[in-house]
């Protein structure tokens, strides 16, 4: 007589949670889309969110922005990428590098055409610089210096840390530029790894392991350099006569909020702009921003423009080429780390 | 014979086929274990052993053929084995201590014991970076080497085997060992044939957890470890970099050879406990 209905509750309670599961399925897969139309979602790697919260603000105020609820979501560039290409929601994305957004462009998430506006596709800027102790003790002033017998060197690894990339790119492009064969370039390259004591997993542990006392130069960006003396750190930072220009692509998705081409036209604005200087972005694009940068090495005249600035479109041959040549499976940067 | 026939008169007999002996709340609770275990554990799991055989066997062997992979795994395999030996050490030790010892301060070490578990990994990192970093107030730089990672490791595991003998231990009954000493034990047998075969359990199942934590560590390692490929760098940060590259195949390999191993350890831990308890 209870031996039915025991069994019978027994079902009940597995039909229940085989319910359970089929409903949590359910909702996992119906977060997917972003419907409503008040909701914004930012994501981006994580140096820009600090320019990127104070643009809100202000947008928040115009017509366009009027009433949108902004979300952001910062982390590591190429993890934030493949969240977005797993369904993690996003508007707007603003990363490290051209590839994050090209993952997303093969994804089907991000127009083709993302990169024909008049930045090509670039929001926010900075140059590579050497941070060094403060006072700079050892007199250092440019890549050269980075292979002397007292030096040091820590920096983000590119193989775990996309952003790394500009690091490598700016130290091999500077011996290139000073008429170097690249057979000599490449040989400073081996050089210049031999004087890596700490390859850290990503850029903010690179600045942690420099703090801590780890090597005596920080391969690093200025916009960093910068945001971390505005918070109170004590170090230089030397801006060598030749390095490379950095450009963090922003975009827009296919599926975005309605307003998300206002979002962009004005982070591209002069108001948008000036919200980047101030935390240490080199501006982008045709504005004229006069703003002093605290942290800064002079506040009044913060971005010196290198004898020699390098891009990568113009001496690299653009990203595709870049990856191809140095970051691909067994390509020049494995090759050389293995030397 | 008579007395187990009179025990079966006493209780009536019960089927006891599996399915008919739950009541409706054992019923519930098996739906509810089935359905988290699946949500929680099974499906990831799965996930990651089907990403790994998606690129089939000539991946699994371009991976474990790359040299720096296969260091990374040698190294992490081989610091997790030794953490985990220490562990089972002195983690009973600090356990013993702790239970059958009375000292001033205890109550304050009770506390700093879960410290490495409360604290979040990367901060653990940073705080080893500064006791045995450059700046070391103690004189001690071992950044980059593999002294380091050992460091961090013992660090982390600490509280594994300690919380799991400590209660088992304060449940032991003192009055046996009392007795085996009587009947003229003398101490290394009472140890050895009282003590250790009702500790061998938790001891193992402590050490299986510390050994788990550590070929999985990561947050504590990063800053520590220099991450030099092919000298200090470890199977978590390795399956970043192929993350980072986009390989997702090579990093669920890496992966799953990780879990293979952890499996490995845990069943071989299970059953000296269980041949150790059924000798005591």
């Amino acid at each position: 007589m209870t031996l039915p209905s025991v069994r019978r509750r027994t079902f009940l309670a597995g039909s229940v949670a085989t319910t359970l599961a089929v409903t949590l399925a359910g909702c996992a897969s119906a977060s997917g889309g972003s419907d409503d139309e008040d909701r914004f979602f930012i994501v981006g790697f994580a140096v820009p969110e600090a320019a990127n919260d104070a643009i809100i603000d202000e947008f928040t105020q115009t017509p366009e922005g009027e009433g949108l609820s902004f979300s952001g979501s910062y982390g590591a560039s190429g993890d934030q990428s493949r969240s977005v290409v797993n369904g993690a929601e996003a508007d707007y994305v603003h990363f490290s590098l051209e590839g994050d957004v090209t993952r997303l462009v093969d994804a089907g998430l991000v127009a083709d055409d993302w990169n024909a506006g008049p930045t090509q596709g670039i929001v926010s800027s900075s140059v590579a610089v050497l941070v060094v102790e403060e006072g700079n003790p050892l007199g250092i002033t440019g890549w050269d210096d980075l292979t002397r017998d007292d030096v040091q060197v820590v920096t983000a690894d590119p193989a775990s840390s996309g952003a790394a990339r500009w690091n490598i790119l700016a130290a091999y492009g500077a011996q290139v530029a000073a008429g170097r064969s690249e057979a000599e370039a490449e040989a400073y390259m081996v050089d210049l790894f031999d004087h890596v004591t700490t390859w850290a997993g990503s850029g903010r542990e690179a600045t942690e392991a420099f703090e801590n006392g780890l090597g005596n130069v920080l391969i690093s960006y200025e916009n960093e350099a910068i945001l971390s003396r505005q918070q109170g750190r004590a170090y230089d930072y030397i801006v060598p006569d030749t390095t490379l220009l950095i450009e963090n692509p922003g975009a827009i998705l296919e599926d975005a909020n309605p307003a998300a081409q206002d979002w962009l036209d004005f982070v591209l604005s002069q108001e948008g702009q000036t919200e980047f200087v101030r935390k240490g972005f080199r501006p982008v694009g045709d504005v004229d921003v006069d703003v002093e940068v605290e942290g800064a090495n002079d506040p009044s005249d913060p971005f010196p423009v290198p004898a020699d600035l390098l891009t990568i479109a113009d001496d690299f041959g653009g990203w595709s080429a870049t990856n191809e040549k140095w970051f691909d499976e067994g390509a020049l940067y494995e090759q050389l780390r293995a030397r | 014979m008579s007395a187990t026939s009179t025990a079966r008169r006493e209780r009536p007999p019960r089927q006891l086929r599996p399915a008919d002996r739950l009541g409706p709340g054992s019923g519930l609770g098996l739906g509810l274990l089935v359905l988290w275990f699946s949500v929680l554990v099974l499906l990831p799991l799965a996930a990651v052993v089907v990403t790994a055989t998606e690129g089939g066997w000539s991946t699994f062997v371009s991976v474990v053929s790359e040299p720096d992979t296969r260091s990374a795994l040698v190294l992490t395999v081989g610091e997790a084995l030794a953490v985990a030996a220490v562990n089972a050490v002195v983690g009973t030790v600090i356990a013993w201590v702790l239970v059958r010892d009375d000292f001033r301060g205890k109550r304050l070490l009770e506390v700093v014991i879960d410290v490495p578990f409360a604290l979040p990994t990367i901060v653990a990192g940073l705080v080893l970076l500064s006791l045995y970093g450059p700046r070391s107030p103690i004189g001690v730089n071992v950044v980059g080497t593999r002294t380091g990672i050992f460091l961090a490791l013992l660090f982390v595991t600490l509280p594994f085997v300690v919380r799991t003998v400590q209660p088992v231990l304060a449940e032991l009954d003192a009055e046996v060992e009392e007795a085996a000493a009587s009947l003229g034990a003398d101490q290394w047998t009472i140890l050895r044939r009282i003590i250790l075969p009702s500790l061998v359990p938790a001891i193992t199942a402590g050490t299986s957890l510390a050994f788990a934590r550590a070929i999985s560590e990561f947050g504590s390692l990063v800053l520590i470890a220099g991450n030099k490929a092919g000298e200090t760098e470890v199977a978590s940060l390795r399956i970043l970099k192929y993350i980072e590259g986009d390989y997702y195949e090579k990093a669920a390999v890496v992966a799953f050879i990780l879990l293979l191993v952890s499996a490995l350890v845990i069943v071989a831990l299970d059953v000296v406990a269980r041949r150790v308890a059924v000798r005591g």
